[in-house]
């Protein structure tokens, strides 16, 4: 017998008989339904207590937001995403501050080293956000992959006000996870942590350093 | 980088136990991080209904334990649905094979690897290292322990029994970095260390947090971003995890999830909450091409087969009860001489090594409670403790003794001497003229017993018996 059948058999004559099975009342989860200006209060919040920034914009200066965020921290490069509105709207700007820029255009086997070694900061879309914990939702996609909000220092995502959710199981159910799951799916609540060492918090250990959210209203 | 076995050596408990109470630097750091972590686990559920988001953690894994063998079945079905390889082992010896063999196939000679107590649980580092496969541990508390080629002290925070001196030395031994007592420098040493590892490694492995059914979803919990980093940048990665793990839907791990990071840590939610429904589809440009899952029996299934042990396996593993026991915070984590130490280790363990090896561990407890007023998911922890007790002395009448080594600390005299104590009671007369004897010879009782008297003070008979005063008040 493979051993597939042997540990399915033993859990299924187990000798205690069939096991109890209590009701679960996820009403314990609910959060009050919170409005658009007091879920943004709650996700800052949450964010910034983790080291996060968040920076309120609108739909026609986001851009220019994040410009200058990058000057003022000396970003020598800007990563985006293919073929995404969010990528375009960069791409799309004149504006001086911002750096030179690079897409992930190519499977990471062809320019690993590259990706690792030089390039300062990230720039993702977002599936909306949790205003109890402070979570962007990521699903990953071939125009914006994994590593793109993983390996640079710097963690630029855009989050669209109104697709902030009161709580990760709002979140679920309004967006039909159970449906079909991508490949990969991320929450995202500040940036890369450990308190390994001592209990002191430091930041930036295998992730990024830093995440701002541009929140557009 | 070779590991020694994590010798399991729970034998000698007793004796590491006075060591480390004696130890000031181990009583100093494990007394001030769970003193940390318990005031921050409080603070985190500060506003909750805490009783009723326990009793929902507790309903929907005793749900998910009644279904068991379903769940796995269509875990199996889903993962194989999306992509990822579903492998079955009965221990850890099969589930070290299963991994070898992942490895030889793709001519696989680095593993990196983020966190995963059912890796220590396999001893997987040392089979591979014998096998000529090196297995780095990326997690920075784990990578910290496996330069000083030790074991996790704690399922959580596993370098939690140094401090920023000691780890400054050893990374300066082991890896030629500067010394510093500068927390943020020797984060980014390692970082900069690891990071060439993870471009280099030819399989990522991880644990498992929790596994779905409904949608065949791998979820993995953690802040530093190197669980990403495993199970994205090599072109293969292998998640190991208990048969325990599975839960019916996503709806449940919303729930568990608020649980888990806010009991372990007291955190809302940790950085990541990373989700793997598959490999990497045509298409993308990242993620590994192949995925596995390794699922672990050894000894689930035994501790499943009955009602009361089972809900050893509700177990999320956030560590509460350790940070919560007066005992583990008194002599740490490497006195219990076991993968999984505290409390949790203590209900566990026995049923993986046998109560004869593990004879210490269902007494080491004062039986004060706090690990089951913690437990998430409200596993009754001193109830188990209590069971395991009576099974070590084979002293159960209703239940039938089923943990292995069951009967280990049953002792000829001792047994000798209950009997004639339920003797004696079965026989109200004799009884009587006992009692009355004893008080009266209650001089010469001695000040001293054994071992009992070294840290108590030894119990007096009183000058009269409970019979005498009851007889003197109905007077
Ligand atoms: S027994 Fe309970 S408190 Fe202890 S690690 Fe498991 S879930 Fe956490």
């Amino acid at each position: 017998m493979s051993s597939r059948d042997i540990i399915l058999q033993r859990l299924r004559q187990r000798t205690g008989g069939p096991r109890t099975v209590p009701e679960c009342d996820f009403s314990v989860l609910q959060r009050p339904d919170w409005s658009t200006a007091e879920r943004i209060d709650r996700f800052r919040r949450a964010i910034e207590s983790v080291h996060g920034e968040v920076h309120l914009c609108r739909e026609t200066d986001w851009v220019d937001r994040l410009a200058g965020l990058l000057r003022a921290r000396g970003a020598r490069n800007l990563l985006l995403g293919r073929n995404h509105p969010v990528s375009e709207a960069v791409r799309a700007s004149t504006h001086p501050d911002l750096p030179p820029l690079r897409v992930y255009d190519r499977p990471i086997e062809q320019w690993q080293p590259e990706l690792f070694n030089d390039v300062d900061a990230g720039l993702t879309s977002t599936r909306g956000g949790i205003a109890e914990t402070g979570s962007l939702i990521l699903w990953p996609t071939p125009d914006e992959p994994r590593l793109l909000s993983l390996v640079p220092p710097i963690h630029v995502a855009v989050l669209y006000a109104s697709e902030l959710y009161p709580t990760l199981y709002d979140a679920m159910h309004a967006q039909a996870w159970a449906a079909g799951m991508p490949t990969n799916a991320l929450l995202i609540s500040g940036p890369s942590k450990t308190a390994d060492i001592e209990q002191t918090l430091a930041y930036g250990v295998h992730g990024p350093k830093e995440l701002i959210v541009l929140v557009v209203e | 980088m070779t590991t020694h076995p994590p010798h399991s050596d729970a034998r000698h408990f007793h004796e590491r136990a006075h060591a480390a109470i004696h130890d000031p630097k181990i009583r100093q750091n494990f007394r001030r991080a769970m003193d940390g972590l318990m005031s921050k686990r409080k603070a985190a559920f500060d506003g909750w209904d805490l009783e009723a988001l326990r009793t929902l953690g507790a309903h929907i894994r005793l749900r998910a334990l009644a279904h068991l063998p379903e769940l796995l079945e269509q875990l199996e079905r889903r993962l194989t649905e999306n992509g990822i390889q579903v492998h079955w082992a009965v221990d850890g010896d099969e589930a070290c094979r299963i991994v070898r063999d992942i490895c030889v196939a793709r001519g696989a000679k680095r593993v990196i690897k983020g966190k995963s107590m059912v890796s220590e649980e396999m001893e997987l580092n040392h089979y591979l290292a014998q096998e000529g496969i090196e297995a780095l541990e990326s997690d920075l508390g784990e990578y910290i322990v496996q330069l000083a080629d030790e074991t996790p002290s704690h399922i959580i925070m596993p370098a939690i029994h140094k401090n920023t001196g000691e780890i400054s030395e050893l990374m300066h031994e082991k890896t030629g970095t500067e010394r510093s007592h500068d927390v943020e420098y020797l984060t980014a040493a390692a970082r900069q260390q690891l990071r060439e590892k993870f471009m280099n490694a030819d399989v990522g492995l991880s644990g498992v947090n929790f596994a779905v059914a409904e949608t065949g979803t791998l979820c993995l919990v953690e802040n530093e971003g190197n669980g990403r980093m495993t199970t994205t940048v090599p072109p293969c990665h292998i998640a190991v995890t208990g048969i325990e793990k599975v839960v019916p839907s996503l709806a449940d791990v919303s729930a568990l999830l608020a649980l888990l990071t806010r009991s372990a840590t007291g955190q809302h939610i940790t950085t990541y909450f990373n989700l793997i429904s598959g490999p990497r589809k045509p298409g993308e440009l990242d993620g590994p091409e192949e995925v596995h899952l390794v699922l672990v029996d050894n000894g689930r299934s035994a501790i499943y087969q009955d009602d009361e042990l089972a809900d050893t396996l509700r177990c999320i593993r956030c560590g509460a009860c350790m940070n919560h026991c007066p005992v583990y915070t008194r002599v740490g984590g490497h006195t219990y001489g076991t993968t999984y130490p505290g409390p949790i280790g203590k209900i566990l363990m026995p049923h993986l090594i046998g109560l004869d090896e593990g004879r210490h561990l269902p007494t080491a407890s004062s039986l004060c409670g706090a690990c089951g007023e913690v437990c998430p998911v409200r596993i009754p922890i001193p109830d188990l403790l209590v069971r395991l007790r009576r099974e070590s002395v084979d002293g159960d009448r209703l239940h039938p003794a089923r943990v292995p080594g069951h009967g280990a600390k049953r002792g000829a005299t001792e047994a000798l001497i209950w009997k004639g104590w339920s003797w004696l009671h079965a026989r109200p007369g004799l009884y009587r003229l006992g009692t009355a004897v004893a008080a009266r010879l209650r001089r010469l009782q001695p000040n001293r017993a054994g071992a009992w008297t070294d840290y108590r003070t030894a119990p007096k008979l009183a000058a009269k018996t409970l019979h005498q005063r009851m007889k003197e008040r109905a007077q």
